[in-house]
């Protein structure tokens, strides 16, 4: 099935508009910060039926109607713990043998 | 023609006084000094009401806990007869995941009760959590605005895993690259809403901290017959540090000593879109604790009820390795799986209780929430993916931005302690400077700074007389 590309009027959608662009930005930032344009985002209730990089007005959280670009449909969440680290692998087992033995030398 | 950015910024004193319901311009006295107990005091609410305002939202009263087998991992490796007593206050059990909930709590009681409709907050921290769940409870609408971004549009797991629980507490998160034209765009929804500013440095949020400090006192008195000896706080924008502080005060533990430490991020530049992901920990570090310990006032409200050095008698520093080697140890140790960034104080206690004798205390008076994106393992995996090398090593060799060195053994955990004259002089410098040219302190003024700074008149009058030479 191909991936959806376009939402209908009361799907909870993300849009992104730039808030300055880089000749708007605030004075003394470091240059690759101030070469580029300052992003948002927000998520809301899309107005009407929208296809990504459409402009669509939302509404958000707040009740705020905000118009952007539609830049993501049914937004989640997906950061994670991620693998081991093996650096770390050994911390455990490590810290509880010194500990055994500390309380040994005590007894 | 003004850019957007400048207009809005030159009508910030007008936008905040009806944000804040509070006008700031009653307490200063001169260009440099203002009266920080009065501005503290204008809320009108005693200790005592914080803490029943605070039962009401369900936050404060924390598990005190006695770090036994951590205590005795320190002393195994300290000197005989050293090796200090550690306690931590759980603070990951307040509503939200931590003591920001404390903070928040209060803010949003004030706004409650001045009739605003709903509420602003600039934060990518665990601020905006605590913001976001005592306006759910309070029926109030909530912004939270957080720098969340690189240009790419790679988020820091941290700050994605709070842009979630914001928005699960029904919060309108607006997501931005960096830049610190976010605060012109808090200003901008401020005035566009009418909505309350529940800035992080107003005196009410950091009156809330206060609870969490005559707590501590209290609980380590009952349960030691003392106060505390020292209590490590992890220092950022400075509230925590000045809260605390205060409340212990309060309660009568005069003789505790307040260290403040960060994680050293040291050459990453705040404002860097390039350094913004090569940095593993989004708060409790150099980068927001030095330049707000040295010139508070640079916050987002008039004057800065966090002034930390006020408070602090020494201020440490460890490296990001050291923390995710503690945050690491505690899991397996302590039986607590807490976040990194809260575990910067804890880190800073191992090195300290070793110095300490064995009848000492030492609290480390936080813990936060962890989970996906915040946990140590996501922070580290993420830092591999942006090209930073991670491996084991000694500590002292860590380049922030460029290396992470996790510690082979405990030993090799060592807090620096940061050179305090230094910070002293740097905020005498800016007082200043922001005073204007010419501008000729009054005696009024060097007592002022003498308390900002925890000196005496005499010392900021050498300052003084030292920068007019320069």
């Amino acid at each position: 099935m191909a991936e959806k590309k376009s939402c209908a009027s009361g799907d909870w959608v993300e849009v992104e508009w730039v808030l300055l662009t880089p000749e708007e930005r605030a004075a003394g930032l470091p240059a690759e910060t101030a070469n580029k344009p300052l992003t948002v985002w927000v998520k809301g209730f899309a107005q009407a039926e929208a296809a990504v990089g459409d402009e669509l007005t939302v509404e958000t959280m707040t009740g705020r109607l905000v118009a952007g670009r539609l830049s993501d449909l049914e937004p989640g969440y997906f950061h994670t713990f991620g693998k081991p680290i093996p650096e770390l692998a050994h911390v455990g087992a490590d810290l509880r043998e010194r500990l055994a033995a500390y309380l040994k030398a005590g007894e | 023609m003004a850019s957007r950015v400048d207009e809005i910024s030159a009508r910030k004193g007008e936008i905040m006084l009806r944000a804040l319901g509070m006008d700031y311009s009653e307490f200063e006295r001169t260009p440099i000094a203002f009266d920080y107990e009065g501005m503290m005091a204008a809320h009108g609410y005693s200790l005592d009401d914080i803490t029943r305002i605070q039962t009401k939202a369900g936050v404060g009263n924390t598990p005190l806990l006695e770090l036994r087998n951590l205590t005795d991992l320190v002393r195994s490796m300290s000197e005989p007869g050293h090796g200090a007593r550690i306690f931590v206050k759980d603070e990951a059990a307040n509503m939200a995941g931590s003591f920001k909930d404390r903070r928040a709590s209060v803010s949003i009681h004030v706004a409650k009760k001045k009739g605003y409709e709903g509420v602003v907050a600039a934060t990518s921290g665990n601020y905006g959590a605590a913001v976001s769940s005592q306006a759910a409870r309070n029926n109030l609408k909530c912004i939270i605005c957080q720098e969340a971004f690189d240009s790419r549009h790679v988020g820091q797991p941290e700050i994605i895993e709070k842009s979630r629980i914001c928005e699960a507490f029904g919060a309108e998160v607006i997501q931005m690259t960096v830049g610190p034209e976010l605060f012109f765009h808090m200003l901008e929804l401020l005035d566009s809403t009418g909505y309350f500013a529940a800035s992080l440095y107003s005196s009410f949020g950091v009156s809330g901290i206060e609870t969490l400090g005559a707590e501590l006192a209290r609980e380590m008195t009952a349960l030691t017959g003392a106060p505390p000896t020292a209590v490590v706080v992890t220092h950022a924008g400075g509230g925590n540090t000045t809260g605390t502080a205060r409340g212990l005060r309060r309660a009568g533990a005069l003789d505790t000593q307040i260290i403040s430490a960060s994680v050293d991020l040291s050459g990453l530049h705040m404002a860097s879109d390039d350094d913004f992901n090569r940095k593993s920990f989004t708060t409790g570090h150099t980068g927001f604790g030095v330049p707000f310990a040295t010139w508070p006032d640079r916050a987002d409200v008039p004057r800065n009820a966090a002034r930390s050095l006020r408070y602090m008698d020494r201020y440490l520093t460890v490296s990001q390795g050291e923390v995710f080697y503690v945050t690491e140890a505690m899991c397996k140790l302590e039986g607590l799986e807490r976040g990194p960034s809260g575990n910067t104080a804890m880190t800073a206690a191992i090195s300290l209780a070793r110095e300490m004798p064995r009848d000492a205390t030492v609290v480390v008076q936080e813990t936060e929430y962890t989970g996906a994106g915040k946990h140590h393992w996501a922070q580290l995996n993420f830092a591999r993916q942006m090209g930073v090398e991670v491996r084991s090593g000694d500590p002292a060799e860590n380049v922030p931005g460029k290396s992470i060195v996790i510690p082979e053994r405990p030993e090799q955990i060592r807090a620096k302690d940061f050179d305090m004259a230094k910070m002293r002089r740097s905020y005498v410098r800016n007082a200043l400077q922001h005073a204007g040219a010419g501008y000729v302190p009054t005696a009024g003024d060097i007592e002022f700074l003498a308390a900002d700074t925890n000196s005496d008149a005499a010392s900021v009058e050498a300052i003084v007389a030292a920068l007019k030479e320069a």
